[in-house]
């Protein structure tokens, strides 16, 4: 038997752009064990809710992940609204969930193309992020902002969006649609991207349940766990169900996003033909007093906010358990048994968000 | 020398960012600003690149991490903070794991301030960076000629280097 080594895999590398430190325990070629080590992305944002007003807290809140920011945002209001018992305006909800669906967007295409990176297929990846630009590019005419929107309130949204944007921004997404299809073609059918991800990084759907996956993780491995069926922002009005595949490998949680990206994109041009007319935010009065547990589904899977609060103008405290985080008892699952050379590709399987899971 | 700077390698690092510079930094490279039709090259690999662009804020986990990568670089180079975290620590500030700007750890010669920083102010900033690389190249020839000069180098130079 040949002995083993153990190699260091980051914090700074090349697939990486973010910094996670994984000891690779290798038997020739083999991985036998992956242990992961945190903490370099670690700010302790936590605890800022005792300098921050609860109203406030909201850009802290949004800054925990630059890419599922909106998300985040959504969460943390979404439990004040619920301790405080606000009322949001219908279309506010609505502009949320227009809001939340484009970080979706954007944060799939970002993924597709950081995984084709990985698998060093560079025209991928170069495809993806162009028609990623789009996306953007929406965000910054209706927020201001193009991955930071700090648009999302506790009581509704600062901005609103008008009608006429609201064609233009579906008619784009029509003119798009096309260069999405393709995309996802190739990431379906393509012989290179099924050769390095069919049957590579497998998680059973029992492990995945065991280990709590979320997200596409858990989509990939047969769990239909979707928080949006919960109905919150205005997803209780649409039309959808989860998608899921069965494979239980890279290849599945690549095609579920894929596929999501089509989703996000009906889903916006439902909320787009059903927005109704009013008020865009309600006067939040007071501070909130009680606790909240809300659960949001952003793009990398199911993220909780956990807000305690005694009436006072700073909360008590803020637990966020993040998608990226859960993720990772699954992670190092998928690594036992792999090869050397595919664990970049593993490792990107689960849409790793380190800036999240750290907080 | 000058060749260099119209082909500068870039190293990127995530000190404690939030991601959003971070694909802002990634997004600088791709097709809508596509910073490689000027000759710039994102790589892995700290030795081979010229300019550290480091987002987000210190803190004591990666302290050595930034100041181990700074030091593999060739000399003369340029580091440049991206992000308002990375100028100071921004939004995260008063957090109790950070420790501010990354300036506390290595010397940073520019600062592009912004949250999230738009890539137009990130490419500004590398040009901005370039100017301050063929100075610093110039210094380092002119230092180097002189050690020539005085006899440092002269093994090398009766080999035919320099
Ligand atoms: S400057 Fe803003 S966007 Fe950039 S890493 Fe810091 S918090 Fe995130």
């Amino acid at each position: 038997m040949a002995g083993r080594i153990v190699v260091p895999f980051g914090p700074q590398h090349p697939v990486l752009p973010e910094p996670i430190h994984l000891d690779l325990v290798l038997e020739d070629e083999r991985v036998v064990e992956a242990i992961p080590s945190i903490g370099y992305v670690h700010r302790g944002l936590e605890k800022l809710v005792e300098k921050r007003d609860f109203k406030d807290f909201v850009y802290i809140a949004e800054r925990i992940c630059g890419i599922c920011s909106f998300t985040h945002s959504v969460g943390y209001c979404k439990a004040i609204e619920a301790i405080m018992d606000l009322q949001v305006p219908e279309r506010a909800q609505y502009l949320r969930t227009i809001w939340s669906e484009y970080s979706r967007l954007h944060s799939h295409l970002l993924w597709l193309g950081l995984y084709a990176d990985a698998m060093g297929f560079e025209n991928l990846f170069m495809n993806a992020w162009r028609i990623r630009e789009t996306i953007l590019d929406a965000m910054e005419e209706t927020t201001g902002g193009r991955v930071i929107q700090g648009v999302c309130k506790v009581g509704g949204v600062r901005r609103d969006i008008s009608d006429a944007k609201l064609k233009e921004m579906t008619a784009k997404l029509d003119s798009i649609g096309g260069e999405i299809e393709d995309l996802c073609h190739v990431f379906f059918d393509d012989a290179s991207v099924k050769h390095r991800s069919v049957g590579v990084g497998m998680l059973s759907k029992e492990d995945a349940h065991k280990l709590g996956a979320v997200g596409p993780v858990a989509k990939g491995s047969g769990i239909a766990l979707d928080l949006r069926q919960t109905g919150y922002s205005a997803y209780g009005s649409l039309d959808f169900k989860p998608i899921v595949e069965t494979g239980c490998d890279c290849y599945s949680r690549c095609i579920v996003r894929a596929k999501e990206l089509a989703q996000s994109v009906d889903l916006i041009k439902q909320a787009a033909a059903n927005i109704p007319a009013g008020d865009i935010e309600v006067k939040v009065k007071g501070n909130p007093d009680g606790e909240y547990f809300s659960r949001v589904e952003q793009p990398r899977g199911e993220c909780i906010h956990y807000v305690k609060a005694n009436g006072s103008k700073n909360i008590l405290r803020e637990r966020v358990r993040t998608p990226s985080s859960a993720n990772i008892p699954p992670l190092v699952k998928m690594l036992e048994g792999c090869q050397m050379a595919d664990v970049p590709v593993i490792v990107l399987s689960i849409d790793p968000c380190i800036g999240c899971a750290e907080r | 020398m000058s060749g260099l700077t119209k082909s500068p390698w870039i190293i990127h690092y995530d000190a404690s960012s939030c991601n959003g510079c971070d694909i802002e930094v990634l997004a600088c490279l791709t097709p809508l600003y596509d910073v490689e039709r000027f000759g710039i090259l994102n790589t892995g690999n700290p030795k081979h690149a010229d300019i550290f662009v480091v987002t987000g804020s210190v803190n004591e986990q990666n302290r050595q991490v930034i100041k181990n990568i700074y030091d593999q670089m060739p000399k003369p180079n340029v580091v440049i903070g991206v992000g308002i975290c990375a100028c100071s620590g921004g939004v995260f500030k008063e957090c109790y794991n950070v420790a501010g700007g990354v300036g506390q750890v290595i010397p940073v010669d520019v600062y592009v301030p912004g949250c999230s920083v738009r890539p137009e102010q990130i490419i500004d900033g590398v040009v901005k960076a370039l100017g301050i690389l063929e100075e610093k190249r110039a210094a380092f020839a002119a230092e180097s000629k002189k050690g020539t000069d005085t006899g440092a180098n002269a093994d090398a130079k009766k080999d035919g280097g320099n």
